[in-house]
């Protein structure tokens, strides 16, 4: 026993500190009742949002299917006539998908975005599968201004090549002729 | 009349006791939630004592099972050994004037008895078991045990020689005019730290150890056997406790000056509680040592600050009967 007075002052001065927490108020969150703080950031419950005409924003890439790290994500790609994309089905299945909130990170359009909501227990395991009408919102979700389809140069229906925005005329290659 | 107030109060420690002890595992967990800034069970009942019931009805309905490879006749009697013998201690017990079961002049001594016996509880249970772990924790806690008993027992010396006593009433009674405490400060130290060894509470509860030995000794226990262990257990600090108040604090008297407003059974009462309180905080702010650390603080250090201790209070008495 080197320095044992050395150990038992410690051993004091421990139980000293300790003592000391009977004034300090208790950390926990008594959840039900009190409701932690979730940041705006907060990996929670995957949605699919719209753009702010209201329609579907995400364009059937499978992006966020290909980097989900747990193969949560299902999802088939349907043409509508205008020639834009859609999913025909998009299926997340929860029990298996761990908020890592990397589909959000690959998707293009800003279509699946992850909320601050974590309270979707389920006494039915088949009900953690969420189908496409339960992830899509109403909502523009974290961006509101945008819609894939006015910025990028894709021709749709309503909109000819060179008329998105910030987009400069198409060129005609064979006018640079000499 | 007077032959039936030790039954009654038989009877009233034999179930009392049981309550207290199962009552204590809520309030030490909530003691140690205050200090690990948490809660602890708070849900059940007010203040969440209704945690303790429910506790006890998940320990009764367990199923009552009997390990293949155990010794069966040991496997069951191991648990019921730590709780006679703990509750037997309680016997010597002076809660107030005439407030004890009996009142023997070797009381000291019976109570020392009594906690050396918990340890074939231990030792059986850990045997029986027929379990690499529990066979560990068995024989740490035989080693433990036997290695403090020794400055358990010399360490409450110096309380004798100063009451010149064995009994318990005599020595509570020797010490109205100054407790123990202040007179046999080596003697108290030495006793609480043999004391929680005794009882294997945190922390030197080596044979549990549950970071190491899965559970040790009670490893293939479960449902009311391992309760009996656990009730075991907390009579242990009840008793220890009780027997620190008897011998250093002077027992049912209140302090000096406003010791006579509350009656004795209280003052006896808010000490013992006081002292399970220390044993908690103790529970919650120090880990647990090695095992060759708990052997060597207690050949080391402890034996040689009872031994230091035997001598100065012999001395002092020798001098002060010359003076006088």
């Amino acid at each position: 026993m080197d320095g044992g007075s050395g150990i038992m002052l410690s051993e004091l001065r421990t139980m000293w500190e300790v003592l000391k927490h009977t004034f300090t108020k208790a950390e926990t969150v008594q959840y039900p009742e009190e409701m932690p703080y979730l940041s705006p950031r907060y990996r929670g419950r995957i949605v699919l949002t719209r753009d702010p005409d209201g329609e579907e924003r995400c364009v059937a890439c499978n992006l966020c299917a290909a980097v989900c790290p747990v193969d949560c994500i299902a999802l088939q790609k349907e043409t509508r006539a205008d020639g834009t994309w859609y999913p025909e089905f998009f299926r997340i299945n929860f029990s298996r998908c761990i908020m890592c909130g990397m589909c959000e990170e690959a998707c293009p359009t800003y279509a699946i975005q992850l909320t601050p909501d974590f309270e979707m227990c389920e006494y039915d395991r088949q009900n953690m599968v969420y189908e496409k009408e339960n992830l899509l919102i109403n909502g523009v979700g974290k961006y509101p201004d945008y819609n894939f389809y006015r910025v990028s140069g894709m021709q749709t229906a309503t909109k000819d090549k060179g008329e998105a925005k910030n987009e400069a005329a198409p060129i005609d290659p064979k006018s640079l002729l000499p | 009349m007077s032959e039936l107030i030790p039954v009654l109060l038989a009877l009233i420690i034999l179930i009392g006791g049981v309550i207290v002890a199962a009552v204590l595992t809520w309030f030490e967990r909530r003691l140690l939630g205050v200090w690990q800034d948490r809660y602890g069970p708070n849900r059940l009942g007010p203040l969440g004592i209704g945690q303790v019931l429910a506790d006890m009805i998940k320990l009764l309905f367990k199923d009552d099972w009997v390990p293949p490879f155990a010794d069966k006749v040991v496997f069951i009697f191991a648990p019921t050994a730590i709780v006679v013998a703990m509750m037997m201690g309680f016997a010597v017990v002076p809660f107030a004037p005439g407030m004890m079961i009996i009142d023997v002049n070797i009381g000291l001594l019976f109570f020392l008895g009594m906690t050396s016996l918990a340890v074939y509880s231990v030792l059986l249970g850990g045997l029986a078991s027929n379990n690499k772990y529990a066979l560990l924790g068995g024989l740490r806690s035989a080693a433990q045990m036997v290695s403090y008993e020794v400055f358990m027992g010399l360490s409450l010396m110096g309380v004798v020689m100063m009451s010149g006593s064995f009994s318990l009433v005599a020595i509570v009674e020797a010490q109205t005019d100054l407790w123990f405490c202040f007179s046999q400060i080596l003697g108290l130290i030495v006793f609480v730290i043999a004391g929680i060894a005794e009882s294997h509470r945190l922390p030197f509860d080596l044979p549990e150890a549950e970071h190491e030995l899965t559970a040790g000794f009670h490893t293939e226990y479960g449902g009311m056997k391992f309760a009996m262990f656990m009730l075991g257990e907390y009579l242990g600090l009840m008793l220890i406790s009780c027997m620190i108040v008897t011998l250093f604090f002077g027992g049912w008297h209140g302090p000096a000056l406003i010791g006579h407003w509350l009656p004795p059974l209280f003052w006896f009462g808010f000490k013992v509680f006081f002292v399970i309180c220390f044993f908690v905080l103790l529970r919650a702010a120090i880990p647990r040592p090695r095992y060759d650390q708990l052997m060597s603080l207690g050949w080391k250090v402890m034996l040689p600050i009872t031994l230091i201790n035997l001598v100065i209070t012999g001395a002092v008495l020798l001098w002060m009967e010359g003076a006088g």
